[in-house]
Protein backbone atom coordinates (compact mmCIF):
# COMPACT_ATOMS: atom_id res chain seq x y z
CA UNK A 1 0.00 0.00 0.00
CA UNK A 2 2.78 2.56 -0.92
CA UNK A 3 0.44 5.07 -2.38
CA UNK A 4 -0.94 5.86 1.23
CA UNK A 5 2.65 7.14 1.69
CA UNK A 6 2.38 9.85 -0.75
CA UNK A 7 2.46 13.25 0.97
CA UNK A 8 -0.63 15.09 0.24
CA UNK A 9 0.04 18.47 1.49
CA UNK A 10 3.13 20.82 1.37
CA UNK A 11 3.46 20.27 5.54
CA UNK A 12 4.37 16.65 4.26
CA UNK A 13 1.33 14.96 5.26
CA UNK A 14 0.43 11.32 4.18
CA UNK A 15 -2.27 10.14 2.19
CA UNK A 16 -3.12 7.60 5.07
CA UNK A 17 -3.58 10.78 7.54
CA UNK A 18 -5.35 12.27 5.27
CA UNK A 19 -7.65 9.67 3.53
CA UNK A 20 -10.71 10.45 5.84
CA UNK A 21 -10.88 13.64 3.95
CA UNK A 22 -10.85 12.29 0.76
CA UNK A 23 -13.89 10.38 1.57
CA UNK A 24 -16.05 12.57 3.53
CA UNK A 25 -15.26 14.43 0.02
CA UNK A 26 -16.70 12.31 -2.39
CA UNK A 27 -19.44 11.10 0.02
CA UNK A 28 -20.86 15.10 -0.30
CA UNK A 29 -19.87 15.32 -3.72
CA UNK A 30 -22.16 12.16 -4.50
CA UNK A 31 -24.58 13.82 -2.57
CA UNK A 32 -24.48 16.89 -4.11
CA UNK A 33 -24.59 15.32 -7.71
CA UNK A 34 -26.73 12.14 -7.76
CA UNK A 35 -30.04 13.12 -6.34
CA UNK A 36 -30.50 15.44 -9.44
CA UNK A 37 -29.58 13.14 -11.75
CA UNK A 38 -31.86 9.67 -10.63
CA UNK A 39 -34.94 11.16 -11.85
CA UNK A 40 -33.14 10.90 -15.34
CA UNK A 41 -33.63 6.69 -15.38
CA UNK A 42 -36.87 6.82 -13.27
CA UNK A 43 -38.48 8.94 -16.08
CA UNK A 44 -38.39 5.50 -18.12
CA UNK A 45 -39.77 3.76 -15.77
CA UNK A 46 -43.81 2.42 -16.86
CA UNK A 47 -45.03 2.34 -13.33
CA UNK A 48 -46.96 5.32 -11.67
CA UNK A 49 -44.94 4.65 -8.51
CA UNK A 50 -41.24 5.67 -10.46
CA UNK A 51 -39.71 2.77 -8.85
CA UNK A 52 -35.92 2.72 -8.97
CA UNK A 53 -34.11 0.58 -10.89
CA UNK A 54 -37.24 0.43 -13.40
CA UNK A 55 -38.50 -2.82 -13.74
CA UNK A 56 -40.20 -1.94 -17.10
CA UNK A 57 -38.57 0.28 -19.34
CA UNK A 58 -41.19 2.36 -21.48
CA UNK A 59 -41.68 6.05 -22.81
CA UNK A 60 -45.33 6.70 -21.42
CA UNK A 61 -44.21 9.63 -19.86
CA UNK A 62 -42.40 11.48 -22.78
CA UNK A 63 -45.85 10.79 -24.38
CA UNK A 64 -47.32 12.37 -21.79
CA UNK A 65 -45.22 15.39 -22.29
CA UNK A 66 -45.12 15.23 -25.82
CA UNK A 67 -48.72 14.56 -26.67
CA UNK A 68 -50.62 16.72 -24.18
CA UNK A 69 -52.49 18.63 -26.55
CA UNK A 70 -54.33 15.75 -27.13
CA UNK A 71 -55.48 14.86 -23.76
CA UNK A 72 -59.08 16.66 -22.88
CA UNK A 73 -59.09 19.41 -20.46
CA UNK A 74 -58.50 19.11 -16.64
CA UNK A 75 -54.72 18.05 -18.08
CA UNK A 76 -52.11 19.88 -18.15
CA UNK A 77 -50.75 20.87 -21.75
CA UNK A 78 -47.35 20.72 -20.74
CA UNK A 79 -46.54 21.49 -24.55
CA UNK A 80 -47.97 25.32 -24.39
CA UNK A 81 -46.45 26.14 -21.11
CA UNK A 82 -43.22 24.58 -23.11
CA UNK A 83 -43.75 27.04 -25.95
CA UNK A 84 -44.49 30.30 -23.47
CA UNK A 85 -41.50 29.24 -21.23
CA UNK A 86 -39.00 29.22 -24.24
CA UNK A 87 -40.73 32.31 -26.07
CA UNK A 88 -40.58 34.29 -22.69
CA UNK A 89 -37.12 32.78 -22.00
CA UNK A 90 -35.83 33.92 -25.75
CA UNK A 91 -37.10 37.34 -25.34
CA UNK A 92 -35.77 37.57 -21.94
CA UNK A 93 -32.51 37.52 -23.88
CA UNK A 94 -32.53 40.17 -26.01
CA UNK A 95 -34.48 42.92 -23.12
CA UNK A 96 -31.70 42.11 -20.34
CA UNK A 97 -28.49 41.61 -22.73
CA UNK A 98 -28.50 44.75 -23.59
CA UNK A 99 -29.66 46.74 -20.74
CA UNK A 100 -27.47 44.84 -18.66
CA UNK A 101 -25.05 45.80 -21.01
CA UNK A 102 -25.21 49.64 -21.28
CA UNK A 103 -25.47 50.12 -17.63
CA UNK A 104 -22.07 48.34 -17.10
CA UNK A 105 -20.83 50.52 -20.36
CA UNK A 106 -21.97 53.13 -18.31
CA UNK A 107 -21.06 52.45 -15.25
CA UNK A 108 -17.61 51.24 -15.76
CA UNK A 109 -16.84 54.63 -16.76
CA UNK A 110 -18.82 56.38 -14.56
CA UNK A 111 -17.17 57.77 -11.58
CA UNK A 112 -16.19 56.23 -8.60
CA UNK A 113 -18.76 57.98 -6.11
CA UNK A 114 -21.69 57.38 -8.72
CA UNK A 115 -20.37 54.05 -8.97
CA UNK A 116 -20.84 53.00 -5.57
CA UNK A 117 -24.27 54.53 -5.29
CA UNK A 118 -25.90 52.75 -8.25
CA UNK A 119 -24.60 49.93 -8.70
CA UNK A 120 -26.42 48.62 -4.86
CA UNK A 121 -29.68 50.07 -6.69
CA UNK A 122 -29.08 48.26 -9.74
CA UNK A 123 -28.46 44.32 -8.13
CA UNK A 124 -31.27 44.94 -5.80
CA UNK A 125 -33.28 42.74 -7.88
CA UNK A 126 -31.25 40.25 -6.28
CA UNK A 127 -31.45 41.12 -3.00
CA UNK A 128 -34.88 41.86 -2.57
CA UNK A 129 -36.68 38.09 -1.40
CA UNK A 130 -38.09 37.39 -4.83
CA UNK A 131 -41.89 36.96 -2.95
CA UNK A 132 -41.98 40.35 -2.60
CA UNK A 133 -40.75 41.21 -6.54
CA UNK A 134 -43.57 38.93 -7.17
CA UNK A 135 -46.27 40.34 -5.10
CA UNK A 136 -45.39 43.91 -6.25
CA UNK A 137 -45.50 43.36 -9.56
CA UNK A 138 -48.14 41.49 -9.53
CA UNK A 139 -50.32 44.64 -7.84
CA UNK A 140 -48.70 46.65 -10.68
CA UNK A 141 -49.67 44.69 -13.26
CA UNK A 142 -53.33 44.74 -11.90
CA UNK A 143 -53.19 48.19 -12.59
CA UNK A 144 -51.94 48.11 -16.21
CA UNK A 145 -54.04 45.19 -17.29
CA UNK A 146 -50.15 43.17 -17.73
CA UNK A 147 -51.24 40.11 -15.67
CA UNK A 148 -51.25 36.77 -17.84
CA UNK A 149 -49.33 38.45 -20.16
CA UNK A 150 -46.27 38.04 -22.53
CA UNK A 151 -44.62 41.17 -21.92
CA UNK A 152 -45.40 40.95 -18.06
CA UNK A 153 -43.65 37.61 -17.83
CA UNK A 154 -40.56 39.65 -19.90
CA UNK A 155 -40.04 42.66 -18.11
CA UNK A 156 -40.50 40.08 -14.90
CA UNK A 157 -37.94 37.59 -15.85
CA UNK A 158 -35.61 40.63 -17.29
CA UNK A 159 -35.72 42.51 -13.74
CA UNK A 160 -34.18 39.22 -12.47
CA UNK A 161 -31.56 38.03 -15.19
CA UNK A 162 -30.66 42.14 -15.46
CA UNK A 163 -28.48 41.78 -12.11
CA UNK A 164 -26.54 38.84 -13.39
CA UNK A 165 -26.06 40.40 -16.54
CA UNK A 166 -24.60 43.48 -14.85
CA UNK A 167 -22.06 41.38 -12.96
CA UNK A 168 -20.62 39.71 -15.86
CA UNK A 169 -20.16 42.44 -18.28
CA UNK A 170 -18.89 44.42 -15.47
CA UNK A 171 -16.27 42.26 -14.72
CA UNK A 172 -15.69 41.69 -18.07
CA UNK A 173 -14.89 45.07 -18.94
CA UNK A 174 -12.90 45.23 -15.65
CA UNK A 175 -10.30 42.86 -17.81
CA UNK A 176 -10.99 45.77 -20.97
CA UNK A 177 -8.04 48.56 -21.38
CA UNK A 178 -10.33 51.30 -21.89
CA UNK A 179 -7.63 53.75 -23.62
CA UNK A 180 -8.19 51.01 -26.99
CA UNK A 181 -11.10 53.18 -27.27
CA UNK A 182 -9.33 56.32 -26.84
CA UNK A 183 -6.89 55.66 -29.75
CA UNK A 184 -9.84 54.91 -31.97
CA UNK A 185 -11.04 57.96 -31.19
CA UNK A 186 -8.15 60.26 -31.42
CA UNK A 187 -8.20 58.77 -34.79
CA UNK A 188 -11.62 59.77 -35.69
CA UNK A 189 -14.14 57.32 -34.80
CA UNK A 190 -17.27 58.31 -32.54
CA UNK A 191 -17.56 57.13 -29.51
CA UNK A 192 -20.80 54.78 -30.70
CA UNK A 193 -18.18 53.37 -33.58
CA UNK A 194 -15.38 52.76 -31.16
CA UNK A 195 -17.41 50.88 -29.15
CA UNK A 196 -18.89 48.66 -31.28
CA UNK A 197 -15.51 48.34 -33.48
CA UNK A 198 -12.73 48.11 -30.80
CA UNK A 199 -14.88 47.35 -27.44
CA UNK A 200 -17.56 44.88 -28.37
CA UNK A 201 -15.52 41.84 -29.85
CA UNK A 202 -13.54 41.43 -27.16
CA UNK A 203 -16.39 40.84 -24.79
CA UNK A 204 -17.90 39.11 -27.27
CA UNK A 205 -17.97 35.85 -25.42
CA UNK A 206 -18.61 37.09 -22.03
CA UNK A 207 -21.93 38.70 -23.68
CA UNK A 208 -22.94 35.45 -24.94
CA UNK A 209 -22.53 33.37 -21.27
CA UNK A 210 -24.49 36.87 -20.13
CA UNK A 211 -26.88 35.96 -22.89
CA UNK A 212 -27.38 32.04 -21.80
CA UNK A 213 -27.62 33.17 -18.28
CA UNK A 214 -30.79 35.18 -18.76
CA UNK A 215 -32.24 32.23 -20.82
CA UNK A 216 -31.78 29.90 -17.74
CA UNK A 217 -33.00 32.52 -15.55
CA UNK A 218 -36.17 33.07 -17.28
CA UNK A 219 -36.49 29.36 -18.16
CA UNK A 220 -36.55 28.40 -14.69
CA UNK A 221 -37.94 31.07 -13.10
CA UNK A 222 -41.03 29.89 -10.80
CA UNK A 223 -42.31 32.19 -8.21
CA UNK A 224 -42.86 35.72 -10.56
CA UNK A 225 -44.22 33.69 -12.72
CA UNK A 226 -46.68 31.70 -9.96
CA UNK A 227 -48.16 35.18 -9.95
CA UNK A 228 -48.23 37.07 -13.24
CA UNK A 229 -48.41 34.23 -15.00
CA UNK A 230 -51.54 32.26 -15.88
CA UNK A 231 -54.36 31.22 -18.25
CA UNK A 232 -52.99 30.18 -21.65
CA UNK A 233 -49.94 31.85 -20.40
CA UNK A 234 -48.83 29.33 -17.90
CA UNK A 235 -44.62 28.52 -17.84
CA UNK A 236 -43.43 24.96 -17.54
CA UNK A 237 -41.86 25.86 -13.96
CA UNK A 238 -45.09 27.54 -13.04
CA UNK A 239 -47.43 24.25 -14.08
CA UNK A 240 -44.77 21.64 -12.96
CA UNK A 241 -44.99 23.40 -9.49
CA UNK A 242 -48.66 23.47 -9.42
CA UNK A 243 -48.84 19.74 -10.05
CA UNK A 244 -46.08 19.23 -7.53
CA UNK A 245 -48.18 20.66 -4.82
CA UNK A 246 -51.11 18.27 -5.82
CA UNK A 247 -49.54 14.81 -6.33
CA UNK A 248 -46.55 12.92 -8.01
CA UNK A 249 -47.44 12.80 -11.68
CA UNK A 250 -44.21 11.32 -13.27
CA UNK A 251 -44.30 12.60 -16.42
CA UNK A 252 -42.67 15.57 -14.05
CA UNK A 253 -39.31 13.36 -14.35
CA UNK A 254 -39.82 12.92 -17.95
CA UNK A 255 -40.07 16.65 -18.08
CA UNK A 256 -37.13 17.34 -15.27
CA UNK A 257 -35.07 15.05 -17.29
CA UNK A 258 -35.16 17.22 -20.77
CA UNK A 259 -34.80 20.33 -17.96
CA UNK A 260 -31.59 18.54 -16.96
CA UNK A 261 -30.27 18.25 -20.27
CA UNK A 262 -31.15 21.71 -21.36
CA UNK A 263 -29.61 22.96 -18.33
CA UNK A 264 -26.24 20.80 -18.23
CA UNK A 265 -26.51 21.63 -22.07
CA UNK A 266 -25.92 25.26 -21.10
CA UNK A 267 -23.40 24.75 -18.59
CA UNK A 268 -21.31 22.77 -20.77
CA UNK A 269 -21.50 26.15 -23.10
CA UNK A 270 -21.26 28.56 -21.16
CA UNK A 271 -17.70 26.67 -19.03
CA UNK A 272 -16.21 26.58 -23.22
CA UNK A 273 -17.36 30.36 -23.69
CA UNK A 274 -15.18 30.96 -20.58
CA UNK A 275 -12.41 29.06 -21.09
CA UNK A 276 -12.15 31.25 -24.62
CA UNK A 277 -12.48 34.08 -22.99
CA UNK A 278 -9.64 33.56 -20.84
CA UNK A 279 -7.08 32.16 -23.65
CA UNK A 280 -8.48 35.63 -25.38
CA UNK B 1 -3.12 86.29 -25.26
CA UNK B 2 -1.06 82.75 -24.35
CA UNK B 3 -2.83 82.10 -20.87
CA UNK B 4 -6.43 83.33 -22.06
CA UNK B 5 -6.25 80.49 -25.04
CA UNK B 6 -5.34 78.39 -22.15
CA UNK B 7 -8.32 79.04 -20.32
CA UNK B 8 -11.10 79.04 -22.91
CA UNK B 9 -9.21 75.21 -23.95
CA UNK B 10 -9.61 73.92 -20.43
CA UNK B 11 -13.33 75.09 -20.18
CA UNK B 12 -14.29 73.83 -23.79
CA UNK B 13 -12.82 70.86 -22.50
CA UNK B 14 -14.98 70.54 -19.58
CA UNK B 15 -17.79 71.02 -20.45
CA UNK B 16 -17.08 68.13 -23.06
CA UNK B 17 -16.17 66.05 -20.10
CA UNK B 18 -19.44 66.91 -18.11
CA UNK B 19 -21.38 66.20 -21.51
CA UNK B 20 -19.71 62.74 -21.73
CA UNK B 21 -20.68 62.12 -18.06
CA UNK B 22 -24.06 63.10 -18.90
CA UNK B 23 -23.92 60.73 -22.01
CA UNK B 24 -22.72 57.97 -19.45
CA UNK B 25 -25.45 58.14 -16.91
CA UNK B 26 -27.54 58.16 -19.82
CA UNK B 27 -26.87 54.62 -20.81
CA UNK B 28 -27.87 53.28 -17.05
CA UNK B 29 -31.69 55.12 -17.87
CA UNK B 30 -33.44 52.20 -18.97
CA UNK B 31 -32.08 49.61 -16.41
CA UNK B 32 -32.45 52.22 -13.69
CA UNK B 33 -35.55 52.75 -15.12
CA UNK B 34 -36.97 49.56 -15.40
CA UNK B 35 -35.18 49.06 -11.71
CA UNK B 36 -37.15 52.05 -10.42
CA UNK B 37 -40.98 50.91 -12.14
CA UNK B 38 -40.97 47.68 -11.15
CA UNK B 39 -38.59 47.05 -7.77
CA UNK B 40 -39.07 50.51 -5.97
CA UNK B 41 -42.34 51.64 -6.92
CA UNK B 42 -44.15 48.57 -6.22
CA UNK B 43 -41.88 47.77 -2.94
CA UNK B 44 -43.02 51.61 -2.11
CA UNK B 45 -46.41 50.76 -2.28
CA UNK B 46 -46.90 47.60 -0.33
CA UNK B 47 -44.97 49.68 2.57
CA UNK B 48 -47.13 52.17 2.09
CA UNK B 49 -50.53 49.25 2.50
CA UNK B 50 -48.76 48.05 5.31
CA UNK B 51 -50.06 50.75 7.06
CA UNK B 52 -53.42 50.59 5.98
CA UNK B 53 -56.06 49.08 8.41
CA UNK B 54 -59.24 46.78 7.35
CA UNK B 55 -61.21 50.32 7.03
CA UNK B 56 -58.94 51.79 4.83
CA UNK B 57 -57.55 54.06 7.48
CA UNK B 58 -53.84 54.57 8.31
CA UNK B 59 -53.02 51.78 11.27
CA UNK B 60 -50.50 50.01 12.94
CA UNK B 61 -53.29 46.70 12.83
CA UNK B 62 -51.04 44.76 10.77
CA UNK B 63 -48.06 45.07 12.49
CA UNK B 64 -49.72 44.19 15.95
CA UNK B 65 -51.66 41.49 14.23
CA UNK B 66 -48.29 40.17 13.38
CA UNK B 67 -46.69 40.86 17.52
CA UNK B 68 -50.11 39.40 18.79
CA UNK B 69 -51.04 36.30 17.05
CA UNK B 70 -49.38 33.14 18.18
CA UNK B 71 -49.81 31.98 14.54
CA UNK B 72 -47.24 34.41 13.25
CA UNK B 73 -44.89 34.15 15.79
CA UNK B 74 -44.90 30.28 15.07
CA UNK B 75 -44.12 31.49 11.36
CA UNK B 76 -41.19 33.78 12.70
CA UNK B 77 -40.11 30.60 14.87
CA UNK B 78 -40.16 27.91 11.97
CA UNK B 79 -38.76 30.57 9.66
CA UNK B 80 -35.67 31.14 11.62
CA UNK B 81 -35.20 27.78 12.72
CA UNK B 82 -35.12 26.22 9.28
CA UNK B 83 -33.40 28.47 7.90
CA UNK B 84 -30.32 28.01 10.89
CA UNK B 85 -30.29 24.80 10.85
CA UNK B 86 -29.66 25.08 7.06
CA UNK B 87 -26.90 26.72 7.61
CA UNK B 88 -25.77 24.85 10.44
CA UNK B 89 -25.73 21.65 8.47
CA UNK B 90 -24.15 23.73 5.26
CA UNK B 91 -21.02 24.17 6.63
CA UNK B 92 -21.17 20.86 8.35
CA UNK B 93 -20.87 19.30 4.39
CA UNK B 94 -19.60 22.54 2.70
CA UNK B 95 -16.85 22.68 5.09
CA UNK B 96 -15.11 19.93 4.30
CA UNK B 97 -15.50 19.96 1.00
CA UNK B 98 -14.15 23.40 0.24
CA UNK B 99 -10.75 22.62 2.47
CA UNK B 100 -10.71 19.46 0.24
CA UNK B 101 -11.09 21.19 -2.88
CA UNK B 102 -8.07 23.55 -1.58
CA UNK B 103 -5.89 21.28 -0.97
CA UNK B 104 -5.92 19.50 -3.92
CA UNK B 105 -4.23 20.62 -7.42
CA UNK B 106 -6.33 23.24 -9.20
CA UNK B 107 -6.52 20.96 -12.29
CA UNK B 108 -8.46 17.76 -9.87
CA UNK B 109 -10.69 20.82 -7.99
CA UNK B 110 -11.58 22.41 -11.39
CA UNK B 111 -13.55 18.93 -11.62
CA UNK B 112 -14.52 19.61 -8.35
CA UNK B 113 -15.92 22.29 -9.24
CA UNK B 114 -18.17 20.73 -12.46
CA UNK B 115 -20.27 18.66 -9.03
CA UNK B 116 -20.60 21.99 -7.22
CA UNK B 117 -21.93 23.72 -10.29
CA UNK B 118 -24.21 20.80 -11.60
CA UNK B 119 -27.08 20.75 -8.86
CA UNK B 120 -26.28 24.68 -9.30
CA UNK B 121 -27.15 24.95 -12.98
CA UNK B 122 -29.95 22.36 -12.73
CA UNK B 123 -33.53 23.76 -12.10
CA UNK B 124 -34.60 24.14 -8.31
CA UNK B 125 -37.77 22.74 -9.04
CA UNK B 126 -36.24 19.65 -10.31
CA UNK B 127 -34.11 19.24 -7.63
CA UNK B 128 -37.17 19.38 -5.25
CA UNK B 129 -38.63 16.81 -7.35
CA UNK B 130 -36.07 14.76 -7.21
CA UNK B 131 -36.06 14.80 -2.95
CA UNK B 132 -40.14 14.21 -3.28
CA UNK B 133 -39.24 10.54 -5.32
CA UNK B 134 -36.46 9.91 -3.06
CA UNK B 135 -37.61 10.56 0.42
CA UNK B 136 -41.30 9.18 -0.60
CA UNK B 137 -42.51 6.34 1.49
CA UNK B 138 -41.53 3.55 -1.51
CA UNK B 139 -38.84 6.02 -2.03
CA UNK B 140 -35.20 4.72 -3.09
CA UNK B 141 -33.97 5.56 0.51
CA UNK B 142 -36.91 3.81 2.29
CA UNK B 143 -36.34 1.16 0.12
CA UNK B 144 -32.50 0.52 0.88
CA UNK B 145 -32.68 1.19 4.38
CA UNK B 146 -35.62 -1.71 4.41
CA UNK B 147 -33.37 -4.07 2.14
CA UNK B 148 -30.51 -3.39 4.41
CA UNK B 149 -32.44 -4.27 7.15
CA UNK B 150 -31.61 -0.67 8.88
CA UNK B 151 -35.80 0.09 9.52
CA UNK B 152 -38.67 -2.14 9.48
CA UNK B 153 -41.18 0.13 8.38
CA UNK B 154 -40.60 2.68 5.99
CA UNK B 155 -40.04 6.71 7.87
CA UNK B 156 -41.43 9.56 6.81
CA UNK B 157 -39.57 12.08 5.03
CA UNK B 158 -41.63 14.56 3.09
CA UNK B 159 -44.05 16.62 4.02
CA UNK B 160 -42.24 17.84 7.51
CA UNK B 161 -39.46 19.44 8.23
CA UNK B 162 -36.64 16.68 7.67
CA UNK B 163 -37.86 16.82 4.35
CA UNK B 164 -37.55 20.75 3.83
CA UNK B 165 -34.34 20.48 5.67
CA UNK B 166 -32.76 17.61 3.43
CA UNK B 167 -33.97 19.80 0.25
CA UNK B 168 -32.80 23.33 1.79
CA UNK B 169 -29.16 21.80 2.42
CA UNK B 170 -28.87 19.93 -1.07
CA UNK B 171 -30.28 23.45 -2.77
CA UNK B 172 -28.00 26.01 -0.46
CA UNK B 173 -24.76 23.60 -0.70
CA UNK B 174 -22.76 25.64 -3.54
CA UNK B 175 -24.01 28.90 -2.43
CA UNK B 176 -21.24 28.28 0.81
CA UNK B 177 -18.87 26.54 -1.31
CA UNK B 178 -18.48 28.75 -3.65
CA UNK B 179 -17.43 31.72 -1.92
CA UNK B 180 -15.55 29.35 0.93
CA UNK B 181 -13.26 28.17 -1.75
CA UNK B 182 -12.60 31.42 -3.27
CA UNK B 183 -11.37 32.46 0.06
CA UNK B 184 -9.31 29.06 0.94
CA UNK B 185 -7.72 29.76 -2.22
CA UNK B 186 -6.64 32.82 -1.38
CA UNK B 187 -4.73 31.72 2.04
CA UNK B 188 -1.04 31.79 1.27
CA UNK B 189 0.10 28.08 1.96
CA UNK B 190 3.44 29.46 3.69
CA UNK B 191 1.29 30.19 6.50
CA UNK B 192 0.57 26.59 7.30
CA UNK B 193 4.08 25.99 6.20
CA UNK B 194 5.75 28.23 8.76
CA UNK B 195 3.17 26.81 11.47
CA UNK B 196 4.25 23.40 10.44
CA UNK B 197 7.90 23.55 10.60
CA UNK B 198 7.77 25.84 13.69
CA UNK B 199 6.38 22.40 15.49
CA UNK B 200 2.93 22.62 15.15
CA UNK B 201 0.67 19.42 14.68
CA UNK B 202 -1.13 19.35 11.46
CA UNK B 203 -4.11 19.51 13.60
CA UNK B 204 -2.87 22.41 15.42
CA UNK B 205 -2.04 24.25 12.09
CA UNK B 206 -5.20 24.12 10.88
CA UNK B 207 -7.23 25.17 14.16
CA UNK B 208 -5.12 28.18 14.86
CA UNK B 209 -3.65 29.31 10.95
CA UNK B 210 -6.37 28.22 8.30
CA UNK B 211 -9.42 28.14 10.23
CA UNK B 212 -9.05 31.88 11.25
CA UNK B 213 -7.94 32.89 8.07
CA UNK B 214 -10.92 31.11 6.24
CA UNK B 215 -13.51 32.75 8.51
CA UNK B 216 -14.01 35.38 6.42
CA UNK B 217 -14.98 33.04 3.39
CA UNK B 218 -17.09 31.17 6.08
CA UNK B 219 -18.99 34.06 6.93
CA UNK B 220 -19.74 35.44 3.85
CA UNK B 221 -21.42 32.11 2.45
CA UNK B 222 -22.76 31.21 5.42
CA UNK B 223 -24.80 34.88 5.64
CA UNK B 224 -25.76 34.22 1.72
CA UNK B 225 -27.38 31.05 2.49
CA UNK B 226 -28.73 32.37 5.67
CA UNK B 227 -30.80 35.17 4.17
CA UNK B 228 -31.84 33.15 0.76
CA UNK B 229 -33.12 30.32 3.50
CA UNK B 230 -35.55 33.43 4.92
CA UNK B 231 -37.17 34.54 1.98
CA UNK B 232 -37.45 30.41 0.89
CA UNK B 233 -40.39 29.52 -0.81
CA UNK B 234 -40.68 26.41 -3.77
CA UNK B 235 -38.59 23.64 -1.99
CA UNK B 236 -40.79 24.13 1.99
CA UNK B 237 -44.09 24.47 -0.06
CA UNK B 238 -43.40 20.87 -1.99
CA UNK B 239 -41.11 19.06 0.92
CA UNK B 240 -43.23 20.27 3.53
CA UNK B 241 -46.53 19.51 2.14
CA UNK B 242 -48.21 22.51 3.69
CA UNK B 243 -47.16 21.67 7.13
CA UNK B 244 -43.90 23.46 7.12
CA UNK B 245 -44.99 27.43 7.04
CA UNK B 246 -42.27 30.10 6.13
CA UNK B 247 -42.46 33.83 6.35
CA UNK B 248 -42.95 33.77 1.96
CA UNK B 249 -45.83 31.16 1.94
CA UNK B 250 -47.55 32.98 4.19
CA UNK B 251 -46.93 36.09 2.31
CA UNK B 252 -48.07 34.13 -0.88
CA UNK B 253 -51.08 32.79 0.90
CA UNK B 254 -52.38 35.74 2.78
CA UNK B 255 -52.56 37.25 -0.94
CA UNK B 256 -53.47 33.87 -3.03
CA UNK B 257 -56.26 32.53 -0.45
CA UNK B 258 -57.36 35.89 1.95
CA UNK B 259 -56.21 38.46 -0.78
CA UNK B 260 -55.58 40.89 2.26
CA UNK B 261 -52.72 42.81 1.28
CA UNK B 262 -52.32 44.48 4.36
CA UNK B 263 -51.13 41.39 6.30
CA UNK B 264 -49.39 40.21 3.13
CA UNK B 265 -47.12 43.41 2.76
CA UNK B 266 -46.31 43.66 6.90
CA UNK B 267 -44.79 40.80 6.64
CA UNK B 268 -42.74 41.34 3.47
CA UNK B 269 -41.77 44.43 5.28
CA UNK B 270 -40.33 42.10 8.30
CA UNK B 271 -38.72 40.17 6.10
CA UNK B 272 -37.22 42.76 3.66
CA UNK B 273 -35.47 44.75 6.67
CA UNK B 274 -34.48 41.62 8.20
CA UNK B 275 -32.92 40.41 4.93
CA UNK B 276 -31.41 43.76 4.32
CA UNK B 277 -29.31 44.32 7.35
CA UNK B 278 -27.80 41.02 7.13
CA UNK B 279 -27.17 41.80 3.47
CA UNK B 280 -25.69 45.10 5.23
CA UNK B 281 -23.66 43.45 7.37
CA UNK B 282 -22.44 40.93 4.96
CA UNK B 283 -21.49 43.75 2.33
CA UNK B 284 -19.01 45.19 5.52
CA UNK B 285 -16.80 41.54 4.94
CA UNK B 286 -17.15 40.60 1.51
CA UNK B 287 -17.77 42.85 -1.92
CA UNK B 288 -21.86 43.36 -2.67
CA UNK B 289 -20.75 41.24 -6.40
CA UNK B 290 -19.64 38.36 -4.65
CA UNK B 291 -22.55 37.70 -2.42
CA UNK B 292 -24.87 38.61 -5.93
CA UNK B 293 -23.72 34.66 -7.17
CA UNK B 294 -26.80 33.60 -6.83
CA UNK B 295 -26.62 31.74 -10.16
Amino acid sequence: MGFLDRQVSDTQIKLRSRLWLYVISSIILFLLIVPSLIVIPMSFSDSQYLEFPPKNLSLRWYENYFFSWKVENGFNDWMAATRTSLLVAVLTIFVATPIGTLAAYGLTNSSARIRSILFPIMISPMMVPIILVAIGLFYFYVQFNMVNSIPGLVLGHSLVAMPLVLIIVLSALKNYDMNQEKVARSLGASRTRAFIEITLPQIKFSLVSAGLISFLTSFDEIIISLFVAGGDNSTITRSMFLALRDQIDPTIAAISTILIIISSGLLIASQMISGKTRSD
Amino acid sequence: MAVLEHNINEVSLSRLEKRENYTFFGLTVPYLVLVGAMIVIPIGWLFFLSFIGRDGSFSFENYERMINSKAYLRIFLTTFKISLLTTFFCILLGYPLAYFMSQISRKWASLCMIGVLIPFWTSLLVRTYAWLVLLQKKGLINNIAIDLGIITEPIKFVHNTSGTLIGMVHIMLPFLILPLYANMRAIDSHCVKAASSLGATPVRAFWTVFFPLSIPGLLAGSLIVFVLCLGFYVTPAVLGGGRVIMAAMKISSNIELYFSWGAASALGVVLLVVTMIILFIASKLVSLDQLGQRR
